[in-house]
C-alpha cells in the first residue's frame, strides 16, 4: 500500500520539470537536498537518541572537499565525488569517536564544537578554502554524456539520487541493524546485557549518517556551483535538526516533510522579511513547545482522533 | 622575548574573559543539566548594551556600564528561564533546542538594532596608559580583566561555599530529589542561578568590550570557545572552568598569533586528547 | 583428573562507590547446573554483586571467572556473548514495541545478523518464530503482538525472564524474579524456573524464601556487602548466623 504510493509521488514528482517553471524545479532540487541531508541526520536523532548539532560538518566537508578537488586539482567528477564522499565517511569515522565518548548533552556539545572548528577553519584557512569568498568555478558533471547544466536536468538527477539515499535509509531501520539501533536508543543498558555492542552499533550509525551527509553535500555543490563558510556554521546545522524535529525524529516521511516546510519558508519568507534567522529561531522555540513531536506524528494523532470522534 | 610576553599577558586576557563566559555557563549546566547554547548570545547582548550605554550617556564609565548591563541581562535570563525553560523540566533536549532558537533571535535582533558595524566600548582614560614591568610594556586593562576573572572565581567559590545559597545550590548538584525533599526552593534555585549565569554572561560582553568590541557573530565566536572551555574543563566544574578558560586562552591566542590558518585546528587538538583520556573532562563529573 | 570447573567462580571481589564499600572480600564458587540463592536484607549488596557479574560495572579488586576464564575485564556484551544472561530488579523491557519483538532483539543480541543493515526485520521468520516459541513457554504466546506498555506488572516479568532464556545461556541470573507478582503468578513463574533445564546454572535473588528455597539446591547469604553464611540450602538455614541477621541479635 505504502510502496505503491511511494511510487506514485515518485513518479508525480518526476514529472515536475515537464510542468513547472525553473524557480519551481530549483525549489524542489533544493527540497530534496535539503531531504537526504535531514533523512541522515534522522539516522542519528531519531533512530539512535543522539542529538547532534554538528551535522552540517559531514555536507560542508563534502562540498568543500569536493569544490577543492575539482577546481584546485583539476579532477574530474568520477575522482572528485567519491573521493570527497569517502574523505567525508573518514572524517565522520574521526568524529565520531570523539564525540560517542558521550551521549546525551554531552554529545550535543562535542558535536557542536566539532562542527565550529571546522566552520572557523573555512573561514581562516584561505589559501584552501578562500575564506569569507567562498569557493566557486565548479561545473557539474555530465554522467554518460548527460548534461545536468539545466534545472530540470538536474533535478531529474539529484530526484535518482534521493530516492537511492531514501530507499537505502528505510532499508538500514528496518533491519536487524536498525532494530538494535533503536534498542540502543531506548535501553542502552539492556541491550548490552543481551549481547549487542552498543557503542560499535552507534558509531557504524554516525559513519553511516556522515556518508549520506556527504552525498547530500555532493548534491549542494554541484546544484549551487558555490560553497561559502556558512553551509558550515551552526545555523547550518540547526536547519537540518530542526527538519527533523518539525517534521518527526524517528519516523521517514517526518524529515522529508520538515525539509519541504524550511526550504519553502527560507525562500519564500525571506523574500518578504529579512530576517530568516530570527524566523529559525522562532520556529525552534515554537515546534518544541508546541509540537514537540513533529508535524508528521502530530497529524497522525490529530487524523486519528477526528475519525474516531467521527464514529 | 616582547612577543612571547605580550602575547602571553594577551592569552591571560582571554583566558580571564572566557572564564567569565564559562563559568555561568557551568553554573546553569551544573545545577539545572541544561546546556544554555544562548550563552553567547546573552554575552553578546551584554557587550551591545554595555557600548551603547557609554555611548549615550556620558556619566557612565565601564563598569557602571557592566553593572547594568549584567542586571539587564540577568533579568532577560531570569524571563527565559520562567517563561519558556521551566515548562520544559522534563524535556532536556527540548530545553537545548529553545536555547538554541532563543540565541538565533537574540543574535539576528541585535544585527536589527544595532546594524552590521562593530561598535568599540573604549578602555578607561586612566587604563590606556600602559603599565610597566621590568621594562617592558603591559597595557594595562589587560591586566585588570584578568583580575576581574580571579575575583569572579574567588568570589563564586566563596559564594558556593560559604553561603548559603551557595550550600542549597550545591546540595541541588548533588542530588535533586534528596534537596527538594529537605524543602530547598528548587525552582527558586533555578532561576536565581540562571539570573546570576546570565548576568555574568551580560558583565562579562562589555568588560571584553575594549578588547573585543561588540559586533555581529560575537556570539557565534564566542559559544565554541566556552563549549570547548566547559568540556575540556569538565561540565558543572568551576575549577574545571578556570583551569580550562586559560589553557584555551593560551592556546587560542598563540595559535592565532603563530599559525592564523589553522589556529581553530590547534584549539580542539587538547579537547581530544582530554575527551579521549576522560570524557568527563579535566575536573567533570559524568556528562549525560 | 583435577576438580570440575565451576560455572561461576569469584575471587576476593571488592567494590567501592567512592569511600563506601559496596561489596567486601566476596568469594564464592557455583557448580555447573546449580540453582544458587542469594539471600539478605535490602542494601546487602547482592545486585551490586550482580552487577559486577554481568560487567555493569568493574569491580575495584578481585576476580571474576566464568567456565575458568577470567572475565573481569569484559564488557556487559562480551560476557552475553560468553553465556552470561539475567533479568532486571526493576523491569527494563521496549516499552514501544511488542512482545515478540523484545524477544527477537534478545536472540539478535548474539546473532550475527544483528549487524545486517540491507535486509529487513521482517524477513527473519526464524528469529520471530523462535520468539513466539518462547514467549509460549512462558504461557504468554497469546500475547505476543502487543506493545509491552499494554501488558500488566506480573506478564512483564515473565517478560523479562523468558528474554533471558531465550538466549539460553550457560548461566542465568535472576533478580528478584518473583518481587510484585500474585501467589498464582507466582505459582506459575516457579513451574517454569523449575523447569529450566540443568544445562543453565542458576544464581537468583529473591525475598520470597518460601518459593524459593525450593527452588534453591544452595544458598549465599550476604550483609554488608560481606557474605556470611554459604553452603546447601539446609545448612544455612540451620545457622546461627542466618538467624541473627534476620530476627537481629
Amino acid at each position: 500500500m505504502s510502496r505503491i504510493a511511494a511510487v506514485l509521488a515518485l513518479l508525480a514528482m518526476a514529472t515536475i520539470p515537464l510542468v513547472a517553471g525553473e524557480f519551481y524545479i530549483n525549489l524542489a532540487t533544493q527540497i530534496l537536498i535539503a531531504a537526504v541531508f535531514a533523512l541522515s541526520l534522522n539516522l542519528l536523532v531519531g533512530y539512535g537518541g543522539l542529538t547532534s548539532l554538528g551535522h552540517a560538518s559531514f555536507l560542508g566537508f563534502s562540498a568543500y572537499a569536493c569544490a577543492w578537488f575539482s577546481t584546485r586539482m583539476g579532477l574530474g567528477p568520477t575522482a572528485s565525488v567519491p573521493i570527497a564522499i569517502l574523505a567525508t565517511t573518514l572524517m565522520a569515522a574521526f568524529f565520531g569517536l570523539i564525540a560517542l565518548r558521550a551521549t546525551g548533552l554531552g554529545f550535543l556539545m562535542i558535536t557542536l564544537a566539532l562542527s565550529q572548528v571546522l566552520w572557523g577553519l573555512a573561514y581562516r584557512w584561505v589559501g584552501v578554502t578562500n575564506g569569507d569568498n567562498g569557493m566557486s568555478g565548479i561545473t557539474r558533471p555530465e554522467p554518460f554524456g548527460i548534461s545536468l547544466a539545466s534545472a530540470g536536468n538536474y533535478f531529474w538527477f539529484t530526484l535518482v539520487v534521493s530516492t537511492i539515499a531514501f530507499a537505502m535509509m528505510t532499508m538500514f531501520v528496518s533491519s536487524a541493524f536498525g532494530s538494535s539501533l533503536q534498542g540502543t536508543r531506548d535501553q542502552p543498558l539492556r541491550m548490552a546485557a543481551l549481547g549487542h555492542n552498543v557503542w560499535l552499533v552507534r558509531w557504524l550509525t554516525f559513519v553511516y549518517a556522515g556518508f549520506w551527509a556527504g552525498v547530500a553535500g555532493i548534491l549542494y555543490i554541484y546544484y549551487h556551483k558555490y560553497i561559502h563558510p556558512t553551509s558550515l556554521s551552526i545555523s547550518s546545522s540547526a536547519e537540518g535538526l530542526l527538519s527533523v524535529i518539525a517534521g518527526g525524529a524517528g519516523t521517514l516521511s517526518g524529515p522529508i516533510a520538515g525539509a519541504a516546510l524550511l526550504v519553502l519558508l527560507k525562500n519564500y519568507a525571506s523574500a518578504y522579511v529579512e530576517r530568516w534567522n530570527m524566523l529559525l529561531g522562532f520556529i525552534f522555540v515554537l515546534i518544541v513547545l508546541v509540537i514537540p513531536e513533529g508535524i508528521v506524528p502530530g497529524t497522525r494523532r490529530l487524523l486519528g482522533r477526528l475519525r474516531r470522534g467521527d464514529k | 622575548m616582547q612577543f612571547w610576553i605580550i602575547q602571553s599577558l594577551n592569552s591571560l586576557a582571554l583566558g580571564g574573559v572566557l572564564f567569565l563566559l564559562a563559568s555561568g555557563f557551568s553554573l546553569i549546566f551544573g545545577l539545572m543539566r541544561l546546556a544554555n547554547l544562548a550563552h553567547g548570545a546573552l554575552f553578546m547582548v551584554g557587550a551591545y548594551i554595555g557600548a551603547n550605554l557609554l555611548r549615550k550617556y556620558a556619566f557612565i564609565d565601564l563598569w557602571m556600564a557592566a553593572l547594568l548591563s549584567g542586571l539587564m541581562v540577568a533579568a532577560a535570563g531570569g524571563l527565559l528561564e520562567r517563561l519558556v525553560l521551566r515548562r520544559l523540566a522534563t524535556n532536556p533536549l527540548g530545553q537545548v533546542l529553545v536555547t538554541l532558537g532563543v540565541s538565533f533571535i537574540i543574535a539576528d535582533a541585535c544585527l536589527m538594532v544595532w546594524g552590521g558595524d562593530p561598535i568599540p566600548v573604549p578602555t578607561p582614560s586612566y587604563l590606556r596608559r600602559p603599565l610597566f614591568v621590568v621594562g617592558f610594556a603591559f597595557p594595562a586593562y589587560r591586566v585588570v580583566v584578568v583580575g576581574i576573572a580571579i575575583a569572579t572565581a574567588i568570589g563564586l567559590y566563596l559564594l558556593l561555599e560559604r553561603t548559603r545559597l551557595g550550600a542549597m545550590i550545591r546540595a541541588g548538584v548533588d542530588d535533586m530529589d534528596m534537596a527538594r525533599a529537605v524543602g530547598i526552593p528548587v525552582s527558586k534555585l533555578f532561576t536565581a542561578v540562571f539570573c546570576l549565569g546570565a548576568g555574568i554572561a551580560g558583565a562579562a560582553g562589555v568588560l571584553a568590550g575594549p578588547i573585543l568590541s561588540a559586533y555581529p557573530g560575537l556570539d557565534a565566536d564566542m559559544l565554541p570557545l566556552a563549549l570547548i572551555v566547559v568540556i575540556l574543563g569538565g561540565i558543572g566544574s568551576l575549577v574545571g572552568a578556570f583551569v580550562g578558560s586559560f589553557i584555551i586562552g593560551f592556546i587560542y591566542t598563540f595559535g592565532t598569533a603563530l599559525v592564523p590558518d589553522l589556529a581553530y585546528v590547534i584549539l580542539f587538538l587538547p579537547m581530544i586528547f582530554i575527551i579521549a583520556y576522560s570524557p568527563q573532562g579535566l575536573f567533570g563529573r559524568m556528562a549525560t | 583428573m583435577s576438580a570440575p570447573v565451576p560455572a561461576l567462580e569469584i575471587i576476593a571481589l571488592q567494590k567501592y562507590f567512592g569511600g563506601l564499600p559496596a561489596t567486601q572480600d566476596v568469594s564464592l564458587s557455583v557448580m555447573q547446573g546449580e540453582r544458587r540463592l542469594m539471600i539478605g536484607p535490602n542494601g546487602a549488596g547482592k545486585t551490586t554483586l550482580f552487577n559486577q557479574i554481568t560487567g555493569d560495572f568493574l569491580p575495584t579488586s578481585g576476580a571474576i571467572k566464568l567456565f575458568g576464564r577470567d572475565i573481569t575485564q569484559l564488557s556487559l556484551h562480551q560476557r552475553a556473548h560468553l553465556g552470561i544472561s539475567r533479568t532486571y530488579q526493576i523491569i527494563t523491557l521496549f516499552g514501544k514495541n511488542t512482545l515478540e519483538h523484545n524477544i527477537v532483539l534478545s536472540l539478535l543480541g548474539l546473532s550475527p545478523s544483528r549487524w545486517n543493515a540491507l535486509r529487513p526485520l521482517s524477513h527473519y521468520g526464524h528469529l520471530r518464530a523462535e520468539a513466539r516459541a518462547m514467549l509460549d513457554r512462558v504461557g504468554l504466546g497469546g500475547l505476543a503482538d502487543r506493545r509491552v506498555s499494554e501488558i500488566a506488572y506480573g506478564e512483564k516479568r515473565r517478560v523479562e525472564i523468558a528474554m533471558a532464556l531465550a538466549q539460553k545461556p550457560r548461566l542465568l541470573l535472576l533478580d528478584e524474579p518473583l518481587a510484585g507478582l500474585s501467589s498464582e503468578e507466582r505459582a506459575s513463574v516457579k513451574t517454569f524456573i523449575a523447569a529450566i533445564p540443568r544445562e543453565t546454572t542458576l544464581v537468583m535473588i529473591e525475598h520470597d524464601m518460601d518459593t524459593a528455597l525450593e527452588l534453591a539446591d544452595t544458598v549465599t547469604l550476604l550483609n554488608f556487602g560481606k557474605i556470611i553464611v554459604d553452603g546447601t540450602r539446609d545448612e544455612v538455614i540451620r545457622d546461627q548466623r542466618t538467624r541473627m541477621v534476620y530476627l537481629g541479635e
